[in-house]
């Protein structure tokens, strides 16, 4: 984790287009991830927990990567700065009850 | 409990994963593959136009033929392919959790191979999330996989080799393409690709976006409009085009999960390798589109890279056996990824001219096709007496097929596949068409430019159903996809060795020899 933060300069100020939807499984406007940034929150693993874009049925794989490209916006800086959001287990959307009776244990 | 174990552990049967499967199990591994499609292949089985590149990397054949050819080599070979098996996790010790039907399955592999693809970026817009706006691959596994078509009329996004692709593949299913549109001021994908598309009459608009998808239920019109040198849409340049379906091609991000959670060292969303396509993570491949994007055709050699490295890894491969194989393979890596649209040329746009010092077309980087006057220049633009060959192939690209296609040797392009091909001046041409159906890019024609009765015959590339017949009239397009005569049918060729190429001889009148280049039955002049 980088101590030294980047933030977004200046303050929020909206955009024709913040109405935009860019989580279309959460429903998570741009206006909310942009204003979200400028709450303090600075990294993917922040924003997917305070907006919870990205935490839908897909995982952020139609939006991660608009996302960071906001984020990446705000913040000023290379897309390639902007790090991935965390990758685990399960990969794909599952339905929990085929974590009840793991297929080994019969 | 006890956990199955495998020598090599597969995630993804496309053709990088069934490529390595294949090494891996001749080498004597035991070997699996899980994949978690009902069907095997991965993109393969949507590619239905003839693959670039040399023999060895299967040029002239269809994508799907060659996914064909890899399955059965991975029955021969003894891999298991599990389809509906979708891997969740990667834990230390090369475990792999994987989902079926009945439940959560646990695997051990000596070997983990990840070949695992990639997905298709988004763009938002005003609108995108109304039905009918899909990425261009959801619109080719509908095609190909379900036999069903998107929709009737489509705005493709992105000009790039699978916005082009793509594109014909719509036409070729049924549908109509209003426009291909691209931020970027130049075409991304091979000339080739653009060219057949533009002569058909689908306009490439680069510099173009789109701003909005209209409509009640779904998708009922686009919005698109010019974009600045920043990419922002100019005022008052905006189109309104009655599509029902908007195809996204704006690029492919690896599918990079499952190192991520195993804890490969990684660089920007692309897994840091070594020589042998290992991850930090000994015993970790990645292969294919989730190592970094790329084609079909390298994602194979990389498999196969994979396959072997692991096979030596855990004995199943002596160094000598090891080290010869891998240097075939890297050569073969290194022929394709020459030319143009190289890796390392990727994003460039100061190239001006190509290997053998002939300017670039410029046409074909903006609008898709290159001009007569350009087309000059180039080796394999001749004139002669009689019927011959026509090459309008004007970009570095690796693919040389046409050259073992004339029996004459009418065609060379020489010991780089990169080079341009010539058309050899001596040698004579009995117009079969070999030539014109081996063109994986469909940039041959056969013309005589004095057929007699003041008319010229050209003969072109078709893979379109249904297939004009002899006798028909309509109109002749030029390159870029404009009627200019009227042409009637003299015949549509269609043999086994054309593998689907028809060739579709039109007479036209003489002044247009060097401009019809496609054929559309019943329009007019």
């Amino acid at each position: 984790m980088k101590l030294d933060r980047t933030k977004p300069e200046g303050t929020f100020v909206t955009e024709p287009d913040d109405d935009l939807i860019i989580c279309r499984c959460e429903e998570i406007t741009k206006g909310e991830i942009r204003r979200a940034i400028y709450d303090g929150m600075y990294t993917m693993t922040e924003l997917k927990r305070f907006t919870r874009a990205g935490m839908g049925l897909c995982q952020g794989g139609t939006c991660s990567l608009t996302v960071r490209r906001v984020l990446a916006k705000e913040l000023g800086l290379p897309l390639r700065e902007i790090e991935e959001d965390t990758s685990r287990s399960p990969a794909r959307p599952m339905e929990v009850r085929k974590y009840e009776h793991g297929g080994d244990e019969a | 409990m006890s956990i199955p174990r495998y020598d090599l552990i597969v995630v993804g049967a496309g053709p990088a994963g069934l490529c390595g499967a294949i090494e891996a199990a001749k080498a004597g591994m035991r070997t699996v593959v899980f994949d978690e499609n009902a069907r095997p292949g991965g993109q393969l089985f949507k590619q239905i136009h003839k693959f670039f590149g040399s023999k060895e990397h299967m040029a002239k054949v269809r994508g799907f033929h060659i996914g064909e050819q890899l399955l059965e080599q991975a029955k021969e070979a003894g891999v298991e392919v599990e389809l509906n098996a979708t891997v969740l996790g990667l834990y230390p010790e090369h475990e792999v959790t994987v989902m079926k039907e009945d439940g959560i399955h646990h695997y051990r592999g000596a070997n983990v191979l990840i070949a695992a693809g990639a997905r298709e970026n988004s763009l938002p817009f005003r609108g995108w999330t109304k039905p009918g706006v899909m990425g261009a691959g959801a619109a080719q596994t509908m095609i190909h996989l379900y036999g069903v078509t998107p929709g009737k009329r489509a705005l493709v996004v992105g000009s790039g080799n699978v916005g082009l692709v793509v594109s014909y593949q719509l036409l070729q299913a049924g549908m109509e393409v209003a426009a291909i549109v691209d931020a970027a001021p130049r075409i991304g994908g091979y000339g080739v690709h653009a060219s057949k598309v533009t002569r058909t009459g689908v306009p490439i608009l680069v510099s173009h976006t789109v701003l909005e998808a209209k409509g009640e239920e779904g998708v009922e019109q686009a919005v698109i409009a010019e974009v600045d040198e920043h990419f922002q849409p100019i005022p008052g340049t905006e189109q309104t085009l009655d599509v029902d379906t908007i195809c996204l091609a704006v690029g492919l991000s690896p599918m990079n999960q499952l190192m991520k959670m195993a804890g490969c060292q990684m660089d920007a969303g692309i897994p840091v390798l070594d020589e042998n396509l290992m991850t930090s993570i000994p015993g970790i491949y990645s292969a294919g589109d989730a190592m970094g994007i790329e084609e079909a055709s390298s994602a194979m050699i990389e498999g196969r890279m994979a396959g072997l490295a692991a096979a030596n890894r855990i004995g199943f491969l002596d160094d000598a056996s090891f080290a010869a194989a891998m240097a075939q393979q890297r050569e073969a890596l290194e022929r394709l990824r020459k030319g143009m649209f190289a890796p390392e040329n990727r994003g460039r746009t100061d190239l001006t001219e190509t290997d053998e010092h002939i300017p670039l077309s410029q046409t074909l980087l903006k609008k898709g096709f290159v001009t007569e006057r350009e087309l000059e220049a180039f080796p394999g633009y001749t004139h002669k007496v009689g019927v011959h060959p026509v090459i309008e192939c004007t970009q570095n690209i690796p693919c040389n097929p046409c050259q073992d296609a004339c029996r004459f040797g009418c065609i060379a392009v020489g010991e780089e596949i990169t080079q341009l091909p010539a058309v050899q001046e001596e040698s004579k041409c009995v117009g079969c068409g070999m030539c014109v159906a081996s063109c994986s890019g469909q940039a041959i024609f056969l013309v005589n430019e004095d057929a007699g009765e003041d008319k010229a015959t050209v003969t072109l590339p078709y893979e379109f159903l249904p297939y004009p017949e002899a006798g028909a009239r309509g109109a002749a397009l030029d390159r870029s996809g404009k009627p200019v005569c009227e042409a009637e049918v003299i015949s549509c060729k269609v043999c086994p060795a054309f593998d689907h190429t028809a060739l579709l001889t039109i007479s036209v009148p003489k002044a247009y020899a060097a401009s019809a280049r496609f054929f559309r039955e019943g329009a007019e002049a």
